[in-house]
């Protein structure tokens, strides 16, 4: 029996800022205060604090200390381990991230956990974790008891929307894949998350990788596929770590393979790796890559649920999407109907990222405001700045100003202003940023990430390119942001895939809200921000 | 032992995966470096793939290089979550002590300096990768510290 487990917070994030070190140190310094046995370090995925260098909690105290450094350790020890004494310097005040599922916690203001319910919690790499937190229940419940109609049934009811981007219907898409002959089927898991400020599905293959697993089985019962991939992004070392033991773990227990839960359903998994193409996150580029080739989008229809992986029938899904059909099955469609709008059903995980105080991983329902996020759970604008804009959705998300502060963030609602809720990605701008300078940005990722297939994505994002360099250097004239307007609407209209074609919703977004400073930016060459080097200025003012 | 007999144990070690490309090509360039011309002729022979198509993935994505480059590869993230928290000083001021532009190598072959997209740590914003490890609440100042010590581990066990 150990007196005191300390969880450590082993995600990406913390790793960045020194886990690992900070873990070491432990280790060696109870052995040198003698500790070692009534001590357990336990490896967590993110504790839901994500910008407070290394994070560790002390239980049963259920003390959290942020900003741990190895010089921390001997004082941990003797105050806190050794005699009780909190070390208030590195103590975390507001009591972080508890467990809950359906239960809301005071403590975290409007969070609910359905998809993060074990992350941070859980040791993601014990498979007897998992399943003492119901995991595995709803698998063996569907395949034992429900015919993979109730299953699907149960998941249309639900409401549940891909999270993916699309919003599209899961159960639908289930029914699609079900309802086509085929010999042999596919479940793949896209876990090629690009969408420049998402992290969400990284942490919860991090943090709790076995319920993508069971996530996928279920999808694999309900429409007769076999055979599963999680097709996970070539950077994600840790996910594809933690993913490939949770497979190997779920194997060994007979949780996939042969005859699961002694029944007839036979379902394996395997991971492919992508090798680093934003585009490879679009469903038929993805497939195109697990065939071994670029990863060019395909002519859509036939859709995968007809034709996908090697000519079958595939259902493509999202981590996040697939994270919540365990909890689904488990506790009903009803249940999952408690949160969220009737139309935009259950919660949803949102990435905080750009200026703002608490970055970092929420769960909440849907309809929640921007304002809520940003300055409650957000906890604001660092350096008493002013809000100039947030991206909702990655980087081919829309943008929204001030007046969109209280609108509640729906699938339906954003899709009345022109945007939506993407990726979840919430990046927050503050009023000491330039939309010119900002709306480059997005356009040297768009092409440096166009797959080359199609002429407009192409040489659209080339032009875009350069237009934008002449604005923000003191090149640029008023017509150019004309051709900048017209060449988004043609490739918003005419583009192949879903990149070309979301690429100009945040440039014609900065556009409608910020023009005036674009034409300061091309008349003037102006850039009030003083973000852009207007170069030919400078050179007319030396002359 | 000879390039061509590593080449194909990798491929044979395949044999039970359906469409492998993508994988041999991570092992080859693990194995090699980089994805050198006579390689990926060796890799289409020993696979019947046509040696075009090999090329078109080795130069489709970002995690293959056809180029030899250097002993540590530093990936700087310059997408919009780091942009607005001050990536472009740290690239700037990276180039700056490398005396590089992106896409080059250093002369002694120690650094190869890329951009990276979003690499999902954008809390701690702003970031790079220096092979396989991330470093992020980048300054430019805590970005040449970082960049010193690998060059010193660099320069030491060459
Ligand atoms: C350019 C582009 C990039 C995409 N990237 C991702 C991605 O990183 N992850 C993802 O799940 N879906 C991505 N999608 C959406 C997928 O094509 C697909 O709709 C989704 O995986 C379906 O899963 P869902 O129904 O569970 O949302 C992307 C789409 C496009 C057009
Ligand atoms: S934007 Fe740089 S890591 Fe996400």
């Amino acid at each position: 029996m150990y007196r005191i487990h300390i969880l450590m917070a082993m995600d990406s994030h913390t790793i960045a800022q020194g886990s690992r070190e900070v873990k070491e140190a432990l280790i060696r310094d109870l052995a040198l205060a003698g500790i070692s046995d009534e001590v357990k370090i336990v490896e967590t995925g993110s504790l839901g604090i994500s910008n407070k260098g290394v994070v560790l909690v002390v239980f049963p105290d259920d003390v959290y200390y942020v900003n741990v450094t190895t010089n921390d350790i001997p004082d941990i020890i003797s105050e806190h381990l050794i005699k009780g004494r909190i070390v208030e310097r590195l103590h975390y005040k507001k009591a972080a991230v508890g467990k809950g599922g359906e239960k809301k916690d005071e403590r975290l203001g409007k969070q609910v956990r359905v998809v993060l319910k074990n992350a941070g919690i859980i040791d993601p790499q014990s498979i007897e974790e998992y399943i003492a937190e119901d995991g595995y229940e709803a698998l063996g419940h569907a395949v034992t008891e429900m015919t993979p109609e109730q299953v699907r049934e149960e998941v249309k009811k639900s409401g549940l929307q891909g999270r993916g981007g699309a919003f599209f219907p899961a159960g639908i898409k289930w029914d699609f894949a079900a309802g086509t002959e085929a010999d042999q089927k596919y479940i793949i898991c896209n876990a090629d998350e690009g969408e420049p400020g998402t992290f969400k599905d990284r942490l919860i293959l991090e943090g709790d990788p076995h319920s993508i697993i069971e996530g996928m089985a279920l999808a694999g019962y309900a429409v007769g596929a076999t055979k599963g991939y999680v097709y996970i992004r070539g950077e994600y070392r840790m996910s594809i770590e933690h993913v490939q033991i949770a497979i190997d773990s779920a194997r060994e227990n007979g949780l996939l393979g042969q005859g699961i839960f002694a029944s007839d359903f036979d379902f394996d998994l395997e991971i492919r790796e992508g090798a680093g193409a934003y585009i490879c996150g679009e469903e038929t580029a993805l497939i195109e890559s697990i065939e071994g080739r670029r990863g060019e989008p395909r002519d859509k229809p036939p859709f995968p649920p007809a034709e996908g992986l090697w000519g079958k029938p595939t259902v493509v899904n999202n981590v996040e999407t697939l994270a919540n059909i365990p909890q689904i099955i488990l506790k009903g469609a009803k249940w999952y109907r408690n949160f969220g709008t009737e139309k935009s059903p259950g919660t949803k995980v949102f990435t905080m990222v750009g200026n703002i105080n608490n970055p970092g991983l929420i769960e909440v329902p849907m309809g929640i405001t921007l304002r809520e996020i940003i300055y409650n759970i957000g906890g604001g604008i660092p350096n008493g700045k002013g809000f100039l804009l947030a991206q909702m959705g990655g980087t081919t998300g829309g943008i929204l100003i001030e007046e969109h502060l209280d609108l509640p963030m729906t699938v339906e609602t954003l899709r009345g202003i022109g945007a939506g809720l993407g990726s979840g990605a919430l990046l927050v701008v503050d009023d000491s940023q330039c939309p010119v300078d900002l709306v480059k940005n997005f356009v040297e990722f768009f092409n440096h990430e166009s797959c080359g297939k199609c002429t407009l994505c192409r040489e659209g994002t080339g032009r875009l390119h350069e237009l934008l360099s002449r604005l923000t250097s003191g090149r640029g004239e008023e017509k150019d942001i004309e051709l900048v307007q017209v060449l988004s609407a043609t490739m918003m209209r005419g583009a192949f895939c879903g990149l070309g074609q979301a690429a100009p919703v945040p440039i014609l977004g900065c556009l409608r809200y910020f023009k005036d400073v674009f034409i300061r930016h091309a008349s003037e060459h102006v850039c009030a921000a003083n973000k852009c080097e207007m170069e030919a200025v400078a050179e007319t003012i030396a002359a | 032992m000879p390039e061509i007999t590593i080449i194909d144990e990798i491929v044979e070690n395949y044999n039970d995966v359906k469409t492998p490309l993508i994988y041999i090509l991570k092992d080859v360039q693990k194995e090699f470096g980089y994805l050198s011309d006579n390689v990926l002729t060796r890799v289409a022979k020993k696979t019947k793939i046509p040696l075009s198509d090999i090329y078109g993935v080795a130069t489709f994505y970002s995690l293959f290089t056809t180029k030899e480059k250097g002993k540590y590869i530093i990936r700087c993230c310059n997408n919009a979550p780091c942009h607005v928290n001050g990536s472009k000083e740290v690239l700037d001021k990276t180039k700056e002590y490398l005396g590089i532009d992106f896409g080059e190598t250093t002369k002694d072959k120690i650094f190869t300096l890329e951009f990276t997209s979003c690499l999902g740590i954008c809390a701690v914003a702003p970031v790079m990768m220096v092979n396989d490890d991330v470093y992020g609440n980048l300054t430019p100042e805590k970005a040449v510290a970082i960049l010193k010590d690998y060059k010193l581990k660099g320069t030491s066990n060459v």
